[in-house]
């Protein structure tokens, strides 16, 4: 059998971590190729976060109460750090829908007959989502700033905490972004991907602090809302970029958001990837 | 010593189904094994069993030497793969996705790049290299999910239905492609459904059937199995045909079969060409015109049907097996 596998020009594997983010890296560069392909997907995922901003802004602007104030120029600055993780959140829906799309075609068959790392295809295709988002809340700030948010309208802050505000969204999007592979992968067509990955995200994002101060809310809906590990990553936004809207409360995530973020995003990130790479590789079996 | 291929009592049910019913396989390094059978056969499955893409429920399977159940990641840096579906991502361009499949096999950036370069050439995709797969065409699509299987050479090749759905044209080049890996020395294992397929290009043929390998050997020694030779005569006047039909018996080996609307009997034969020679000698002597006459050696088409009791093809099927998955 010597003469057999002389032939093979394949390396024999080497360090499986190091292979596993080499091989990743070539599927998210894949996936990048094709959404530069395929431009309109990333306008149309612009668009409706866009929207968002526009009509939160101008239609709900002036009739919520921020704290103790009904201004329409406090709810904007409330309203940006909410309409960003709302964004990066419902990327996942797409997310999903890519991969129940990948899994269902032949080249899904490929990628299993080579030796690649297992975690690999679903690795990849959650970075480049999530260069998508990055790309979604750089033109989604600069729209913010054109309707007039501004940062630092309620105290001090500086260019770090602005960008570690941001970091806290992409990684929260990441760590969702693995819920909608694990779902993606539990379907059975991308069509029912893309509407189960959006439904659970409205309760999600909308029981929270994003768009209305929840000291306004019942209280045993008070309490979900800030312990929804959504409201951690918008509350620490809120205290990064010092906007308003940081209603007192007893609630650790809220005492604490920027840990409560991370910890939240790191939790969900490792459950559920190991959830979906092993839900990849019992398909494969 | 196994051969390059080598599979055991592979068992695989889905729910109710008995997709694979104790598959053995043995297929000698450097030759073509043909797996024939029909829609739902049990064909697609076994090859997925042997590319490590399904896991049996029983059963043993070794490849290129590596047992298939414990180090599935051995087998797949030693088989190509190249499947019913062309399994290429159409965004990417031809050589976009030779070069990722090269990585993958963990490749250096430099040599996949180089490697892609050399199959497009190969395979005439030069001139569409760049373009993304889109907007190839299904024979195009193919010529590069076989390049794409081919990457690294790899000793062990395994082809499901390579030719489905290819024109006549682009049938006779896959099957040129595919005779020049084989004499480079690559164990392939093939499914096919036309017979002429592998009767063209495999060494030896297993005809699978309700999961089971229900008979094996040579094209010729399947034909031999089937029954021999037999003559053939359509006469001219439908009236001839009980004449002829006498004759037939005193040269035939068994039952003259009449087929009254096309004016055509056959009758199993032994003798050859010589006897040939006779039939038509004394056909002439009792006036008996004929349109036609000839010899006629069983076809595969002949071994199935009376190995499985249905004809191979069935197109209207052709997801039967996908359905069962």
């Amino acid at each position: 059998m010597s003469a057999v596998t002389d032939t093979v020009r394949v390396a024999p594997a080497t360090n499986p971590v190091s292979q596993s983010i080499r091989d990743s890296m070539v599927v998210a560069q894949r996936n990048l190729i094709r959404m530069s392909r395929i431009p309109e997907m990333i306008i149309y995922g612009l668009i409706q976060p866009i929207m968002f901003v526009v009509l939160f802004t101008y239609v709900f602007g002036g009739s919520m109460q921020i704290g103790s104030s009904t201004s329409a120029v406090d709810y904007k600055n409330f309203l940006m750090a909410g309409i960003f993780a709302q964004t990066v959140t419902f990327a996942t829906a797409s997310s999903g829908a890519g991969i129940a799309d990948d899994m269902h075609k032949g080249l899904i068959d490929r990628f299993r007959s080579l030796p690649m790392a297992r975690g690999a295809v679903l690795t990849g295709r959650t970075l480049a989502d999530s260069v998508q988002t990055a790309l979604t809340l750089v033109v989604l700030a600069v729209v913010a700033l054109l309707v007039g948010w501004r940062v630092g309208s309620d105290g001090d802050t500086n260019l770090g905490k602005v960008l570690g505000a941001f970091g806290l969204l992409l990684l929260l999007g990441y760590a969702f972004t693995w819920i909608g592979a694990l779902i993606g992968m539990s379907v059975r067509t991308p069509e029912a991907a893309t509407s189960s990955g959006l439904i659970w995200l409205f309760p999600v994002t909308f029981i929270s602090n994003a768009f209305v101060d929840t000291s306004h809310m019942t209280p045993w809906l008070r309490h979900i809302a800030e312990w929804n590990p959504f409201s951690a990553t918008v509350q620490a936004c809120r205290v990064l970029f010092a906007n308003p809207g940081q209603s007192p409360s007893d609630a650790w995530p809220m005492q604490h958001p920027v840990w409560a973020s991370l910890i939240y995003s790191v939790l969900i990130l490792v459950v559920f990837r190991t959830l979906a790479v092993r839900k990849y590789r019992s398909a494969t079996a | 010593m196994p051969g390059a291929i080598y599979a055991e009592g592979l068992v695989k049910t889905f729910g109710d189904v008995r997709a694979l019913d104790g598959v053995d396989l043995d297929v000698p390094e450097g030759t073509v094994l043909g797996l024939l059978g029909p829609n739902g056969a049990g064909k697609t499955t076994t090859v997925r069993c042997l590319t490590t893409l399904l896991r049996p429920d029983s059963g043993r399977a070794v490849v290129a030497g590596i047992d298939v159940l414990k180090q599935p990641d051995a087998v797949r840096r030693s088989i190509g793969l190249s499947g019913q579906f062309a399994a290429v991502d159409e965004y990417l361009t031809g050589r976009e996705n030779l070069q990722m499949v090269g990585r993958l096999y963990q490749m250096k950036a430099k040599a996949a790049k180089e490697r892609a370069a050399e199959l497009l050439e190969q395979f005439h995709l030069a001139d569409a290299a760049d373009r993304p797969t889109k907007t190839y065409s299904g024979g195009m699509r193919r010529r590069l999910d076989l390049a794409a299987a081919l990457v690294v050479s790899p000793p062990v090749m395994f082809m499901d239905e390579p030719t489905t759905g290819l024109d006549p044209r682009n049938r006779q080049q896959l099957w040129e492609v595919i005779k020049q890996l084989v004499s480079g020395g690559t164990t392939l294992l093939l499914t096919t459904q036309y017979l002429e397929e592998a009767d063209h290009l495999a060494h030896d043929i297993a005809v699978v059937d309700h999961g089971k390998v229900i008979a094996k050997g040579t094209s010729d020694q399947l034909k031999a199995r089937t029954g021999g030779e037999r003559v053939e005569v359509v006469v001219h006047e439908r009236e001839h045909i009980p004449a002829a039909a006498e004759v037939l018996a005193g040269f035939g080996k068994g039952d003259t079969t009449v087929e009254e609307h096309m004016r055509k009997l056959t009758a199993p034969v032994t003798g050859g060409a010589k006897l040939l020679a006779e039939v038509i000698r004394e056909l002439d002597t009792r006036g008996i015109e004929i349109d036609d006459i000839g010899l006629r050696r069983p076809t595969l088409d002949d071994v199935f049907l009376s190995l499985t009791g249905h004809v191979a093809e069935a197109k209207n099927e052709e997801n039967d097996e996908e359905a069962v998955k």
